[in-house]
C-alpha cells in the first residue's frame, strides 16, 4: 500500500449540468501539509467535500486512508477531522459540550472523552474558556474549538477548509502554529485557502485551483521555477555610488534597471541577494532593503499574465 | 452498491442531545405551559365541565370520559386540545434542520461517523418523545383532577379508551410534527418554515372544513344524500384534524357505533344496525374498529411525511 493518505484522481463534480470540479488528481503523503489554492468558487471546497463522502462524485476516484468515500463514508470520517469554512457550535452549549456531543458521535468512551476533550482544548489554550457558552466566542477562538475537536478525534488527516479566513493577524499566525503542530504528530493537512501568501509559508506542497482545474501544483520553488523559467526579478533599495554598475558585475544577474531614485531591479538566473548585498556593501553605499522571493500570489498573477498573453497571441 | 454500517449509528447520541435541547428550552416551558393552562381552564370548576359532570353523575356509566368531551364553556377539552397540540409540534419543529444550517454545524456533524439518516431520525423522534412527555404528564394531570373533584375512580375500560386517546393525540402529533420537519428541510429560513407551516395548520383547521363541502360537490356531484355525505366526508378528511376528531368522537364515546353518526343526527336520522339497540354502549374493540381506517391513516401521514422530508434532506448539499 502507498503511503499516500489522499488520493484523488480525475475528481468530476456537476450542479444541474454545470462542471464546478473538472477533474482534479493529487496525492497527500503522510504528515504532509498540502494547500488547496486559489480563488473564491474555484472548486476547493467541492473537492473536499466530494473527499470527505459528503457529496457525491460524479466522476473518479477518490481513496481516502484506503477508503473510498462514497461506499464507506462512515471509516473515512471516523479518521478525517474536517473544519469546515466559517465553522459553527451550537451557541447555547459551552465549548466543552460541543465537544462532548461530537465525541459521543464519534464513540469515545466517557474516560476517553473527558481526558482528551481536557488536552485537546489544553493544546490549543482554550482550557480556560471549557465552561463558557461558545456564544461569546470570537471568530480565532472558534477555529481553534474546531481544531480542538480535530485533535480530539485523534485523526490520521485534517481538512481544513478556509482556516485563517476572516482572522485578524494574530490569530492568523496562532492558528498557522496549530497546524505545523499537527504535522508535528504525523497528520496530514489538506488545507484551502485564498489568501495564497498567509498559507504559503506552512504548506509543503501546493495546487493553485482555477475554474475547477488544478493549474499548478509542486512546492512553491517548484512552482517559481515552473512559471517564472529562470527568472529571479530582486528588488534592491539601497543608495550609493556607481550601484548601478557594481549590481550589474554581479555573476548571475543579466540585466539591472533603476526604477527609482534609490530603487533597482536586478533580473537574474538564480538566487543573488547574498551577493548584491554584499556588493552594495563593498561599494560603500548603504542598503535598505532587499526583496523576498517571489512569493505564491506573484506566481499565481504572473502564471495567469503568461497565459493571457499568449491566449492573445494565438488570437492575433 | 451497499453502503457501509448502519443507518442507525449515532441515532441514541442525537435522540439525547434534541432531547436535552427541548427540555431545557424557552419555547417548550412556553407551549406545555399554554396546554396545561388551558386544560385546567376547561377541566376545573366552578366555570370548567367538572361542574356540569357532577350534576349528571347518576346519568352515565362512562362518566370520567365526559371529562374529555363534556364541554364546560365553550370548547370541550378534546377539541382544545386537537387545536392546540399541532400549535406545539409546530412550535418544535420548524427549525429542526435549518437552524443546523444557519447555525453552520451540519457540516460539522454530518462530517463526524454517522450517516444523514440518523439526524434527521434523532430530531423527529427526540421531537416526538418531547410531546409525549408533556402529553403523558398532561393526560396524568386530567385523570388526577378528574378523580379529585369527582371523587369515583375510572373503571377498566375507560382507562383503557382514555389510553388510547391518548396515544392516537400522540399521532396526530406527530402528522404535525412531520411536517414542520419537512417544511423545515425545504426552507432555509426558520420565519418562512414557521409562517408556511402554521398557515398551512391554519387553512387545514378553520378553512378547509368550510370549503371542502363546496369542492366535493363541484368535483363529484350526486343527488343521492348518502354519496353526498360519503364525498364531503372524504375530502373532509384530508385534513389531520377531521381524522383526529373522528377518532376521539368514537373512542372517548362508546354509544357512538359510526362516525357518521352526527351528521345523520343533523339530519334528522338516526343509525341503527341490526339488532342494535340505540344509544347502548359498544365494546372498546369494536370502536377501534369503527376508526382503524383514521387511525392509520394518521400513522400513515405521518410516515409519508417523513419521508419526503427524509428524501428531500439527503439530495440537499451540506455546505451551506
Amino acid at each position: 500500500m502507498s503511503d499516500n493518505l489522499i488520493e484523488a484522481k480525475n475528481l468530476v463534480k456537476r450542479y444541474d449540468g454545470v462542471t464546478v470540479v473538472k477533474g482534479v488528481s493529487f496525492s497527500v503523503a503522510r504528515g504532509e501539509i498540502f494547500g488547496l489554492l486559489g480563488p473564491n468558487g474555484a472548486g476547493k471546497t467541492t473537492t473536499i467535500l466530494m473527499l470527505l463522502g459528503l457529496s457525491d462524485i460524479d466522476e473518479g476516484q477518490a481513496r481516502v486512508v484506503g477508503y473510498d468515500p462514497v461506499r464507506e463514508p462512515l471509516s473515512v470520517k471516523r479518521r478525517v477531522g474536517y473544519l469546515p469554512d466559517q465553522v459553527g457550535f451550537y451557541d447555547n452549549l459551552t465549548a466543552a459540550d460541543n465537544m462532548r456531543y461530537m465525541a459521543r458521535l464519534i464513540g469515545l468512551t466517557p474516560d476517553q472523552r473527558e481526558q482528551r476533550i481536557k488536552s485537546s482544548l489544553e493544546h490549543v489554550g482554550l482550557t480556560g474558556v471549557a465552561d463558557k457558552r461558545v456564544a461569546t466566542f470570537s471568530r480565532g477562538m472558534r477555529q481553534r474549538l474546531g481544531l480542538a475537536e480535530i485533535l480530539m478525534k485523534d485523526a490520521q488527516i485534517a481538512i481544513l477548509d478556509e482556516p485563517t479566513s476572516g482572522l485578524d493577524p494574530l490569530a492568523t499566525v496562532e492558528l498557522l502554529e496549530i497546524i505545523r503542530n499537527l504535522k508535528q504528530h504525523n497528520v496530514s493537512v489538506l488545507l484551502s485557502s485564498h489568501l495564497l501568501e498567509r498559507v504559503q509559508s506552512v504548506c509543503d506542497r501546493v495546487a493553485l485551483f482555477s475554474g475547477g482545474e488544478i493549474v499548478l501544483m509542486g512546492t512553491v520553488p517548484d512552482l517559481r521555477r515552473q512559471v517564472l523559467g529562470g527568472e529571479f526579478p530582486v528588488e534592491v533599495e539601497a543608495e550609493g555610488e556607481g550601484l548601478r554598475d557594481r549590481l550589474a558585475a554581479v555573476p548571475g544577474v543579466r540585466a539591472v534597471e533603476a526604477t527609482g531614485p534609490k530603487q533597482f531591479r536586478l533580473l537574474a538566473d538564480r538566487d543573488v541577494r547574498p551577493e548584491a548585498a554584499a556588493a552594495v556593501i563593498a561599494a560603500g553605499g548603504k542598503l535598505y532593503q532587499i526583496s523576498d522571493l517571489p512569493n505564491l500570489e506573484m506566481i499565481y498573477t504572473r502564471y495567469f499574465h503568461n497565459l493571457s498573453n499568449e491566449g492573445a497571441r494565438h488570437a492575433a | 452498491m451497499r453502503r457501509e454500517g448502519s443507518p442507525f449509528q449515532g441515532l441514541g447520541v442525537v435522540i439525547l442531545k434534541e432531547l436535552s435541547d427541548h427540555l431545557s428550552s424557552w419555547r417548550m416551558r412556553v407551549l406545555e405551559w399554554l396546554v396545561v393552562i388551558a386544560a385546567v381552564a376547561v377541566l376545573v370548576p366552578p366555570f370548567g365541565a367538572i361542574q356540569q359532570i357532577k350534576e349528571n353523575i347518576a346519568e352515565d356509566p362512562f362518566l370520567f370520559l365526559k371529562l374529555f368531551t363534556r364541554a364546560g364553556g365553550a370548547l370541550p377539552l378534546a377539541a382544545v386540545l386537537s387545536f392546540l397540540v399541532p400549535l406545539v409540534a409546530i412550535g418544535l419543529g420548524f427549525d429542526l434542520v435549518n437552524s443546523e444550517h444557519n447555525q453552520r454545524t451540519l457540516s460539522r456533524v454530518l462530517s463526524q461517523p454517522i450517516y444523514r439518516d440518523a439526524l434527521l431520525l434523532g430530531k423527529f423522534l427526540a421531537g416526538l418523545t418531547t410531546i409525549s412527555i408533556s402529553m403523558v404528564a398532561l393526560w396524568l394531570l386530567i385523570i388526577g383532577l378528574g378523580v379529585f373533584w369527582l371523587g369515583i375512580p375510572p373503571g377498566a375500560e375507560e382507562m383503557a379508551r382514555a389510553f388510547i386517546f391518548l396515544g392516537v393525540t400522540i399521532a396526530y402529533a406527530g402528522v404535525w410534527l412531520a411536517l414542520a420537519l419537512l417544511f423545515s428541510v425545504v426552507f432555509r429560513s426558520p420565519a418562512t418554515a414557521a409562517l408556511i407551516t402554521l398557515g398551512l395548520w391554519l387553512f387545514m383547521t378553520i378553512l378547509w372544513p368550510m370549503l371542502s363541502p363546496a369542492i366535493a360537490s363541484v368535483v363529484l356531484p350526486s343527488n343521492d344524500v348518502l354519496e353526498v355525505i360519503n364525498t364531503q366526508q372524504a375530502f373532509a378528511r384530508l385534513a389531520p384534524s377531521a381524522l383526529y376528531n373522528e377518532v376521539i368522537a368514537v373512542v372517548l364515546d362508546p354509544s357512538v357505533r359510526s362516525t357518521q353518526q352526527s351528521m345523520f343526527a343533523a339530519m334528522g336520522l338516526v343509525l341503527i344496525e341490526r339488532g342494535a339497540i340505540p344509544d347502548a354502549p359498544i365494546p372498546i374493540l369494536q370502536s377501534l374498529l369503527v376508526v382503524w381506517g383514521q387511525i392509520v391513516g394518521l400513522v400513515a401521514a405521518t410516515i409519508l411525511l417523513f419521508v419526503t422530508s427524509y428524501i428531500v434532506f439527503q439530495r440537499q448539499e451540506v455546505r451551506a
